[in-house]
């Protein structure tokens, strides 16, 4: 095993992937989950599923560690990084597990709250939420990764290019070949190319 | 072939809590698994019937959770072993069966999982099943880490069957559906063969009948049954301490919280001050081993979560033993250090620590948190619960909803349990005014259609998922039809138990494991009560809502209206479109309208969002399901659907 020190700057290594329900949250942490267990971590995953899924806030905590009994509840401010699949939500994390030292990876892509749709609350302009979470982060990436996944033919595949962006940003020690063994397993055999692709597209965002 | 039986003995893999659960199931070579879908527990039994076929086991997804104790119960008297699995509320609905159970005994390892969700975060109370295997009087079993979760299955079989008792094994959402890594053991090969012996004497465990009487024989054999488990949790694995030899303050904790109170001591720096006692056996506890660590420090901080259980029996315990241990200054629930209300959290175990250490600790510098709060404040607007694009619940309530306006007699809808208990909210338009436990709408409904006597007149409305419908309303809607109460029942059939990941039921015709099955007709079943049936399309706005209409105005009786359209994240819809959806923006009138923004500012479907810069609204082509539903809203006819390809 890699010594986490050496590698990840910090053992635990906290990170934090948060989105609405049902942008892929869940797929993205088990694949990094998976993908850092085969660079021989040990790995933590905390998630929310079921009713706080339906168009909610939702947020998987991945813990990086030599060791295994980590709390699957990252405490307040002691983020390391966060991948953020839509923009908002990465302001709601940092609020709470924010700190100067922070890195966020962030898609800009908005999903609008029904309170937005409705007209009771404003869904801020890009500009302002990238100012906000540069002003809250030692490096911020902010890409657009829906719409690369659409050019692709699905925004399904967004999650995967935020994958293949943030193995990119070089903060993680992500291989493209643990992608593709991890991948393999978690998709069918006619998927993995397209998988393949995204996550290599993903690369070119933050390149 | 599923990743829960891939790999050799002595490999590592990352496991979701309810799969280590399932693994470790697995590996104490059970033959049965049954239960009802509920997070956070619904994933063991799914993973369980995937490797059916491969394991030689009968898995089941029964009908509710008395009827899957009972389905397990069966094949442990037959000799088998046997997983029974619910959520903390199946508990609830299984304690009848479950305390015959105990007085009975059992034959085969019978072990009951409950996931219980402390914090509510996938549920409607954050009740515990705990307090259940002390009323009842069976050994309970909580494991501390992912690896515990697989290792405490086979442990609970053993103990099973040295008793011959039920043996449950608690978890909570944050083990159940946190993942970590778990280091696998062998899968034994094994046939057993099922036969229920009952020609022997009537009180012979394993050979005569199966009962709960003579009661106080059997209750006395219970107690016997117990006091063996305390004796064999003296020397169990589970039980660990860890820190120095005379702490300052030593923490009793189980389960999820073991990680935080790990973490807790990490924060605070702690580790030369704060031991850490991690029960695993829960209940009945250890006294010879609990005196040993008791005596360790003067302060002890007991951490669990929501009601001060564990903390109740280690003080049973401290008062006992206080001639040999000493008297002790407790930190807990009762003197407020730990809340006991909602889940626990690294935060919350160091904030109640540092009390005990008479420390402070600050999670961040005052500036970014004051940043950062109002970053979020300005930058994050509040993200409420919705139904999801293209559900056919926000179609079925609009209706509703609006029918009872058109009625104008200040009927009402109580709801039920399911995807559909968020009508509570603005995504239903607030239709829903009660909402309890499964099957008490219809229960509500039946009572409240009874009260005309007392000048009660409005009209009566209950919900109902179509899994729902045979787990709880059946009973309930059988007391209505007897009783002729006049209520209108509103069955949401959306072709599975939709909220947990489309569950078969006894609707469909495909069992847990995919084998066809018969596959009963809800419609069929309300006739055959005497009910008046109806069944619509919810995404016909208008004919289901002219059939509702004459439904609230068909007087005395039970009414049925099924409204069947499949999940639009079930497996046959997900990712397909029925319409393209397009707004036509010099046709949209906007807030000029007259409309009130109808299909925006009202129906609110995270598909149709409002362009404010346009002043028009506008499909967001990421998030649209193509359901087609908003184009009947739209009083202009800007907005248009195409059958999509």
């Amino acid at each position: 095993m890699d010594s986490v020190n050496n590698t990840l700057g910090s053992d635990p290594y906290n990170l934090i992937i948060t989105g609405v329900g049902g942008q892929g949250n869940v797929l993205a942490s088990r694949l990094l989950g998976n993908m850092l267990m085969a660079r021989g971590f040990h790995v933590t995953i905390g998630e929310t599923f079921g009713a706080s899924q339906r168009g909610g806030s939702v947020m998987s905590h991945l813990r990086v560690s030599s060791q295994s009994d980590l709390s699957p509840q990252i405490p307040r401010g002691q983020a390391h990084l966060v991948v953020s699949l839509e923009p908002t939500e990465a302001l709601r994390v940092l609020k709470d597990y924010g700190n100067a030292d922070v890195c966020v990876l962030c898609n800009m892509r908005p999903i609008h709250a029904i309170g937005v749709i409705s007209g009771e609350a404003r869904y801020p302009e890009p500009d302002e939420l990238k100012q906000w979470i540069n002003d809250l982060s030692r490096r911020a990436w902010f890409v657009n990764a829906t719409e690369a996944a659409m050019a692709m033919g699905n925004p399904i595949f967004g999650n995967i290019l935020l994958v293949g962006a943030l193995a990119a940003t070089g903060v993680l020690p992500l291989e493209r070949s643990h992608f593709e063994t991890t991948i393999r397993r978690m998709v069918p055999a006619d998927k993995v190319a397209a998988n393949l692709t995204a996550f290599d597209r993903g690369g070119q965002l933050v390149a | 072939m599923s990743y829960l039986i891939q790999g050799e003995a002595g490999e590592r893999r990352l496991f979701m809590g309810n799969e280590a659960i399932a693994r470790g199931a697995l590996e104490a070579g059970i033959s049965v698994a049954a239960g009802y879908p509920g997070t956070p527990s619904s994933e063991i039994i799914e993973n369980l019937a995937k490797v059916s076929a491969e394991r030689n086991l009968y898995v089941e997804w029964s009908v509710n959770e008395k009827v899957a104790l009972e389905v397990a119960a069966a094949a442990s008297l037959a000799g088998l072993r046997a997983l029974c699995v619910m959520k903390q509320n199946g508990v609830n609905v299984a304690s009848d069966f479950l305390l015959h159970l105990s007085g009975s005994g059992t034959r085969g390892g019978l072990v009951l999982v409950p996931c219980d969700d402390p914090g509510a975060l996938s549920s409607v109370n954050e009740g515990e099943s705990r307090h259940f295997a002390r009323m009842i009087e069976i050994p309970l079993l909580e494991p501390g880490n992912f690896q515990e979760a697989k290792a405490m299955l086979p442990y609970a079989f053993e103990l099973s069957e040295q008793l011959r008792t039920l043996v449950m094994v608690r978890s909570v959402t944050r083990l159940s559906h946190a993942s970590g890594d778990v280091t696998l053991g062998p899968l034994p090969e094994s046939a057993p063969k099922a036969f229920f012996k009952h020609g022997g004497f009537i009180l012979d465990p394993m050979e005569g009948a199966v009962l709960s009487a003579p009661v106080e024989l059997k209750h006395a054999l219970q107690q016997e049954k117990v006091a063996k488990a305390a004796e064999a949790f003296e020397t169990c694995p589970f039980n660990t301490y860890t820190g120095p030899e005379k702490p300052e303050v030593l923490i009793v904790t189980s389960s999820a919280c073991n990680l935080y109170s790990l973490e807790a001591v990490r924060l605070l720096k702690a580790r030369e001050r704060v031991g850490v006692l991690k029960i695993g056996t829960t209940w009945p506890l250890p006294p010879r081993f609990m005196e040993q660590h008791l005596r360790r420090a003067d302060k002890i901080l007991v951490v669990e979560e929501v009601l001060p259980f564990l903390e109740e029996s280690v003080k049973i315990l401290a008062a006992e033993l206080a001639p040999v241990i000493g008297i002790k200054q407790f930190f807990g629930k009762r003197d407020g250090t730990i809340p006991a209300t909602g889940e626990m959290n690294p935060d919350r175990v160091v904030a109640g620590l540092a009390k005990a250490l008479g420390m402070s600790y600050a999670a961040m510098p005052e500036a970014y948190a004051q940043k950062a709060l109002s970053a979020a404040f300005f930058g994050a607007p509040e993200r409420d619960l919705t139904f999801c694009p293209g559900c056919p619940h926000r179609a079925s309530f609009w209706t509703i909803h609006n029918v009872l306006q058109m009625d104008g007699r200040q009927g009402f809808v109580c709801g039920d349990i399911g995807c559909y208990s968020l009508a509570m909210r603005p995504t239903g338009f607030e239709t829903l005014k009660t909402l309890h436990s499964m099957g008490s709408g219809t229960g509500l409904a039946s009572g409240f259609g009874m009260l005309q006597r007392f000048g009660f007149d409005q009209p009566v409305l209950a919900v109902s998922g179509d899994s729902t419908f045979f787990h709880a309303v059946l009973p309930a809607m059988a007391n209505a039809a007897h009783h002729r109460a006049d209520i209108t029942l509103v069955i949401l059939d959306n072709s599975g138990t939709a909220m947990t990941g489309f569950q078969p039921h006894p609707g469909l015709a495909v069992d847990a494991a995919g084998h066809g099955v018969q596959a009963l007709d809800i419609a069929g079943i309300c006739q055959a009560m005497g009910a008046q049936v109806h069944v619509c399309d919810p995404f016909d706005l208008r004919e289901t809502q002219e059939c509702l209409l004459s439904l609230l105005g068909a007087g005395q009786g039970l009414k049925v209206l099924i409204l069947r359209q499949a999940c639009a994240l079930s497996p046959q819809k997900k990712g397909r479109k029925l319409f393209e959806m397009h707004i036509d923006e010099t046709v949209c009138r906007g807030e000029s309208c007259g409309c009130n923004r109808l299909c925006t500012r009202v129906f609110k479907c995270p598909g149709l969002v409002w362009d404010a810069k346009k002043g028009v609204s506008r499909i967001d082509e990421v998030i649209c399901a193509g359901c087609g539903v908003c184009a009947s809203l739209c009083p202009a006819g800007a907005i248009a659907k195409e059958e999509a390809k």
